[in-house]
């Protein structure tokens, strides 16, 4: 967490940093040093050590060793890099680099590696959670068992705070407050119980009232505090009772037994699950390493594998089109509002910019209502009966065009900006060549223009390539053939991996990252290639 | 110039696709009837009773002013982070320079949404330990936008960086300024119109970031806009739609501002001035 040095002490600066003139803030080279200079670096690497200080002692406190080495190594290389005068290129990359590293490539990374692990729905923890889970699940109410007075609570906001159970036991009115790491004992002048043994207040929770608690009812029903041999569960919500756990975990065997059935689950340890002889596997399982099986499924499994060319044909039709469409209009307009002899042209901008302004995913929406067949606008508008969105290549043709209407003002403006950067002599010089406009235009003007926009349209690219909005939401992926509901005419790999990932089977982020990792082979390698071409441009141009 | 009747119908034609949808946005906010099907074109009616509902019914302006803070801070940040960055890339050499601006293209290839998992496990941890920055503040999210500062924006930046003539800020070495110095009085002046340009872009693609925010911001009163106006019709879609499309009108009313004040740099232009000469 330590990239909030950097970010609280220039990132405030910048609403100024363009206008004002600022004083230089990173250390001479060979000038002397100046006041103002030297007073920016010391409030700001100041700050930089303020904010170092606030974010250690939590660290401390949760005896986080690891971060507080991150935290010191960081700013230690902070200091070094702005007091030293070597590294001069650093001082400038250092700050969003670090920004950069913490929240896109350490979620990155992490993410791509658990393409390697089973992780999802039934495991997400260890295997001793996994066994708290089995047994606290398999908790019944048996004669005998302890009855509580409950009272429901929660840390946070009534309506979506982590829920806590205040229970006083009926024998000794001592109480206890427990959550799904267990119980813990109140002391007595932190509580006030009321003449039925109910907690009515606790100091450091929110006693829910009866209308909070019956809207959180399923979550109460479900929720259960492990206790050694069972776990207390709530009957209704002002009762809870402490239950005993029909399956149990025993060491010995390496298996949970049914103490009703007397049926057992084996630990499969490479499939991180108790399974049974019949092959039944227990819901709860837990996270382990799965090594490339995730991926040769993606290949091997023709349910998917068949799919996935048609899907990445379309995919790739789709980002070129997208980006050739904006492109194109963009461009079109910028041209023809580039004269100083037009009128007219401040209103022009304004209007073509609007699509821009309006929220994307909104306008998303509205445009799926715009192609509807009875009462879209598109088809009143024109005295069309076309059911857009249900055949193939409208579809297609539909979505692109969205694209086009949201993405074009971008491409206008980039446009804009990258023609008003060249210099007018030039096209001048070639009109006096004797080159036509068209000429000019073809010769001069576009090969300049690319030299700025190639990158940018690589990235556009590369955006749309994993445009999930764009699909999922104006068609969701349709139309579907009728014999395959998993992939559809307009889907991306994208929305196509989201539905087999997260769709009715439950969330499997392991196999879903392995599919990510297979789209990120396919964008890089694609855009390398035509990375590789701009560079040769670059050199011809530039 | 004879080609500008042909500039004005090339012009006139974009304007009338860029904006009906938009109208159609307008007629159903303005419609009384407030829901999709009964909803023309052309507005029906002059009813302002949705932008009631909508300012009556929901924390739109708490939704709003969250929005205001969290995209302003992002941009302003992104850019100047952005331009530093730029300006490393484009005047400097330095070992890593070609693959580091290779990275910057390659992370962004990367299905994001995936990634949304780990944000949520390791935000987790930051809110248990810097509650300051948690779940449901706008500092953590405007630090989360940031991990995204260097990237598509400082091709951009360093694009138009390598358009100005070295010799400026040569011949300002040559009299003694520091890196420090060229950086902030000549160059930062000198590309004002692309930081306006970049600005623009980072602040609307926070307006509408929709997965992050959602993932980030649960208490109702710290939600963003895009958090906040898709709840509205998540469920009844209908009828909220009147509803939906004053709120849409009025999340783009910021972003319109903020294009106008920004346009005069714009369209001061980037070889207007000193580097023409």
């Amino acid at each position: 967490m330590a990239t909030q040095l950097t970010s609280a002490g220039p990132g405030r600066r910048a609403p100024h940093g363009g206008r004002h003139r600022t004083e230089p803030y990173i250390v001479r080279d060979s000038a002397p040093v100046t006041l103002t200079g030297l007073t920016a670096k010391v409030v700001l690497l100041g700050l930089a050590a303020g904010i170092a200080v606030w974010a250690a002692f939590p660290l401390v406190e949760a005896r986080a060793w690891a971060g507080l080495a991150i935290l010191a190594g960081t700013t230690a290389a902070i200091f070094y890099l702005y007091l030293t005068r070597r590294h001069v290129p650093a001082k400038y990359l250092v700050p969003g680099t670090l920004l950069l590293i913490a929240f896109q490539i350490f979620p990155i990374l992490y993410t791509a590696s658990t393409a390697f692990t089973n992780f999802g729905d039934g495991h997400r923890g260890n295997k001793a959670e996994a066994i708290v889970a089995i047994q606290t699940a398999s908790v019944t109410q048996v004669p005998g068992s302890t009855e509580y007075a409950l009272a429901v609570a929660t840390t946070g906001d009534p309506a979506t705070g982590p829920l806590v159970f205040l229970v006083t036991d009926p024998a000794t009115r001592a109480v206890y407050a427990g959550n799904a790491a267990g119980l813990r004992a109140l002391p007595e002048g932190e509580v006030t119980v009321n003449s039925a043994g109910k907690v009515t207040a606790a100091r450091g929770y929110t006693v829910l009232d009866a209308g909070q608690a019956s809207a959180r009812s399923a979550e109460i029903t479900a929720f259960a505090v492990p206790t050694p041999g069972g776990a207390i569960r709530s009957s209704g919500l002002s009762r809870a009772y402490e239950g005993k756990a029909t399956r149990e975990y025993a060491e010995a065997c390496d298996c949970v037994r049914d103490t009703a059935t007397g049926r057992t689950w084996t630990a499969d340890e490479g499939a991180g699950a108790f399974v049974a002889a019949d092959g039944e596997r227990l819901a709860q399982g837990w996270k382990v390493g799965v090594g490339l099986a995730n991926f040769s499924r993606v290949l091997t499994d023709s349910t998917i594998s068949g799919p996935f060319l048609r899907t990445l044909l379309w995919n790739v039709a789709f980002a070129v089109g997208s980006v050739a469409a904006t492109f194109a209009l963009g461009l079109l307009c910028a041209l023809a509002l580039h004269t100083p002899r037009m009128r007219g042209r401040a209103l022009y901008r304004v209007l073509l910019i609007l699509p821009y302004a309006m929220p994307s995913f909104a306008m998303l929406l509205v445009w799926r209502d715009l192609f509807n067949t009875d009462f879209g606008l598109v088809n009143r508008l024109f005295g069309l009966d076309v059911d857009w969105l249900g055949g193939v290549w409208s579809a297609r043709l539909a979505v692109v065009l969205v694209q086009m209407w949201l993405g074009f003002p971008y491409m206008f403006l980039v446009a804009t900006g990258a023609l008003q950067a060249i210099p007018r002599e030039l096209t001048e010089a070639s009109t006096v060549d004797g080159a036509g406009p068209w000429q000019s235009f073809r010769r001069v003007t576009l090969p300049l223009l690319m030299v700025a926009l190639t990158p940018l349209l690589i990235s556009s690219f590369a955006f749309n390539f994993n445009n999930f909005n764009a699909v999922y939401l104006t068609t969701e992926g349709g139309p579907f053939p009728a014999d395959n509901p998993t992939a559809g005419a307009t889907d991306l790999l994208i929305t196509y991996t989201f539905r087999l990932a997260f769709g009715a089977a439950g969330a499997q982020y392991g196999f879903a990252a392995a599919i990510s990792v297979f789209i990120f082979a396919i964008v890089a390698l694609l855009s390398a290639v035509s990375f590789r071409r701009t560079r040769r441009q670059e050199e011809l141009y530039a | 110039m004879r080609t500008v009747p042909l500039r004005h119908a090339v012009a006139a034609g974009a304007v009338a696709f860029a904006l009906f949808p938009i109208l159609f946005v307008l007629s159903a906010a303005l419609n009384p009837r407030g829901t999709l099907s009964s909803t023309e074109l052309l507005p029906t009616g002059l009813s302002l009773e949705n932008f009631d509902r909508l300012l009556s019914e929901t924390r739109f302006a708490s939704w709003f002013a969250n929005t205001m803070l969290i995209a302003g801070l992002a941009s302003a940040a992104a850019v100047f982070l952005g331009a530093l960055a730029a300006y490393a890339f484009s005047r400097m050499r330095f070992r890593g320079r070609r693959t580091g601006l290779l990275a910057l293209l390659l992370i962004q290839m990367f299905p994001q949404f995936l990634a949304i998992v780990t944000i949520f496990l390791m935000f987790s941890t930051v809110t248990e330990l810097w509650p300051a920055v948690g779940f449901n503040t706008p500092w953590g999210l405007v630090l989360l936008y940031l991990g995204g500062a260097l990237g598509v924006n400082t091709w951009l930046m360093k694009g138009f960086l390598d358009t100005l003539p070295r010799e400026l800020d040569e011949s300002a070495t040559i009299d003694g300024a520091t890196h420090a110095q060229v950086f902030f009085q000549i160059i930062l002046p000198l590309v004002a119109p692309i930081l306006a340009v970049t600005g623009l872009l980072v602040f609307i693609a926070t307006v509408n970031e929709f997965l992050i925010a959602n993932v980030f911001l649960t208490d109702t009163g710290s939600k963003t806009l895009s958090v906040g106006m898709y709840g509205l019709i998540s469920g009844e879609r209908n009828n909220n739609f009147g509803v939906f499309c004053a709120g849409t009108l009025l999340t783009a009313v910021p972003t319109v501002l903020v294009f106008q004040f920004l346009q005069r740099y714009i369209v001061s232009g980037l070889t207007a001035g000193a580097v023409k000469g």
